[in-house]
């Protein structure tokens, strides 16, 4: 029977449901997961080669795709350094010394999680928009942030800021300061400490950290969709490439697109997995 | 006299300075300025504009939507993410693996690419919107679309709250309850649900406050028209578009305090409820 060689966790026949019971539950869990989960993916992969790879390739490769392949990319290599050493800082202050308004400095982090990513763009605007803050001293130096690279920039940054330290501060709380002192102690100096100690400590949640942090610019779409002004070839990003796409009935070259995107999820998914048997994370992280 | 006033506590640890200061300086250029220039701006309005793009039916409509779809997708995600919690730790089964692994991919997935694909499945010719037409339900361009999208990103918190509580239970404790002649419903009732009940609420309270600001997912499948299927951050986007930065601005502040005050609820119901367990 399966049942025999279920692993410890589940618990022995006698305590679990009646067979009915058991056989509905997996269902509805199946179900679920196909309808979900499964049919969603699939649908991007269908309409991108309805009419065949020639169409597919021929969507890819257009201009102003690569132009917002080109972006995305630049992005997510200029915002995910940033907010590594960000959440590496922030973790090494508040997990090695105590302070007040720790707390409160944690919770601040979390900030561009909980709030809509609509308002992470608009805080953006609001300062540099041309009726903004900045607006008119911006436009008299000619100088664009907003429905411009930069303003994409700015506010992937905010929206992925949290990413790297709430990976980090847990892990670190956990592992303490004994290692540290006592290299310190040794008479060795903080970055001896901070690269021989502290880093082959944390290297698995700080990657963790890094490829949650990276799917994120990647793929964010409500905070750029705000700033970026939906300039084909210029501040397109992918996601807001896909908008476009689609809402120029153009489904065959959004759905190509979307396709990417969804490749880049499935490897973060794929690493995210390998991470966590690595760290022996125990409970996957939610964003 | 400086070092009588002891902000943290002595450690031969170096960096305090650095972290700290790198970490409250980035902090405060990229969230905190911009965050409180959003509230100051929206408090320039004044407060009869700031009541007038409150009550403004179209306003008021576009609440009801993402508050209320908000929260029944909570509710769909808790009793749903419990079953999948469940029955991912206490089962086995062929393509549970691939199963649990690819709960976290409404994480993954880019907003933009979940919300085209829902619309396209949804819509009235597509392979799950043509099926459901014939039984006379209609998911894309209406609320129940909202609903959808709102599911689809919520899913994996519940289950991940959920699961790492349940692999901890000891069955030691169901064994007991069963010898001790109990009914297998009451041994969920009474000994399985009183310690999984606050990882469902949190997960679904996370779910809850993800759903009232998400985005991407929505605008494809919702049909966003104005006072039907208009939801909050949308709206502030139309607002942004028309260069009324006030209203936009007002509007955002008000999604701000709104589910400040609904998760603030939340966790006080959830404290007394713990409260209740204990007493």
């Amino acid at each position: 029977m399966a049942r025999a060689n279920a692993s410890s966790v589940a618990p022995a026949l006698a305590l679990s449901e009646s067979r009915g019971v058991r056989a509905t539950l997996i269902a509805v869990a199946l179900v679920f997961f196909i309808f979900f989960l499964l049919l969603p993916l699939i649908v991007v992969f269908a309409e991108a080669l309805r009419q065949g790879f020639h169409a597919y390739w021929s969507g890819l490769g257009d201009p102003e795709t690569l132009a917002a392949i080109r972006l995305t990319l630049l992005t997510a290599i200029l915002v995910v350094p940033i907010n590594t050493v960000f959440g590496v800082a922030a973790a090494w202050a508040i997990t090695k010394f105590t302070f007040v308004g720790k707390n409160l400095l944690i919770t601040l982090i979390d900030v561009p999680i909980s709030v809509s990513p609509v308002i992470g763009g608009m805080v953006f605007v609001l300062l540099f928009g041309l009726p903004g803050v900045f607006g008119p001293w911006l436009a008299a130096h000619d100088i664009k942030i907003i429905f411009a690279v930069p303003g994409v920039i700015i506010a992937t940054l905010f929206v992925t800021l949290p990413f790297v330290a709430r990976e980090l501060i847990p892990l670190m709380q956990k592992q303490g300061t004994d290692q540290e002192e006592a290299a310190i102690m040794l008479g060795a100096n903080g970055l001896q400490t901070f690269v021989r100690i502290t880093l082959p400590n944390i290297r698995w949640g700080l990657l963790y950290g890094v490829l949650l942090c990276n799917g994120r610019a990647i793929g964010e779409f409500g905070a750029v969709a705000v700033v970026s002004g939906h300039i084909m070839g210029l501040t397109n990003t992918m996601p807001l490439h896909v908008e476009v796409l689609y809402n120029d009935f153009n489904f065959v070259a959004a759905f190509a697109v979307a396709s990417l995107l969804v490749m880049m999820a499935f490897a973060t998914l794929v690493l995210k997995t390998v991470l966590e048997s690595r760290a022996a994370l125990k409970s996957p992280s939610l964003p | 006299m400086i070092a009588n006033v002891r902000y943290r506590s002595w450690t031969i640890l170096p960096g305090f300075g650095l972290a700290l200061g790198i970490t409250l300086t980035y902090l405060g250029l990229i969230v905190l300025v911009p965050l409180s220039g959003l509230l100051m701006h929206a408090g320039d309005a004044g407060p009869a504009k700031i009541w007038a793009e409150l009550s403004s039916p179209r306003t008021l409509a576009a609440f009801r939507l993402s508050l209320g779809m908000a929260f029944l997708a909570a509710v769909c995600n808790a009793l749903l993410g419990f079953v999948l919690a469940w029955v991912l730790v206490r089962y086995r089964f062929a393509g549970r693996r691939l199963m649990d692994a690819m709960i976290d991919l409404p994480f993954a997935l880019p907003t933009a690419v979940a919300g085209i694909s829902l619309a396209q499945l949804y819509s009235t010719n597509g392979w799950l919107g043509s099926v459901l037409a014939q039984v006379g339900i209609t998911v894309a361009f209406t609320p129940l679309g909202v609903l959808i999208a709102l599911i689809f990103v919520g899913l994996p918190f519940v289950v991940r709250t959920v699961q790492p509580v349940l692999e901890e239970l000891d069955p030691e404790i169901e064994e007991a309850a069963l010898l001790l002649g109990a009914a297998r419903w009451d041994i969920i009732r009474r000994v399985v649900m009183p310690p999984l009940r606050p990882a469902v609420m949190t997960g679904a309270t996370l779910a809850f406050a993800r759903a009232i600001g998400e985005y991407g997912s929505v605008i494809f499948i919702a049909g966003n028209m104005p006072g039907y299927s208009e939801i909050v951050p949308l709206l502030i986007v139309i607002k942004l578009e028309q260069y009324d930065y006030l209203g936009a601005a007002v509007i955002a502040s008000g999604m701000l305090i709104a589910s400040f005050i609904l998760l603030l609820a939340i966790n006080l119901l959830q404290a007394r409820m713990r409260r209740w367990q204990g007493g």
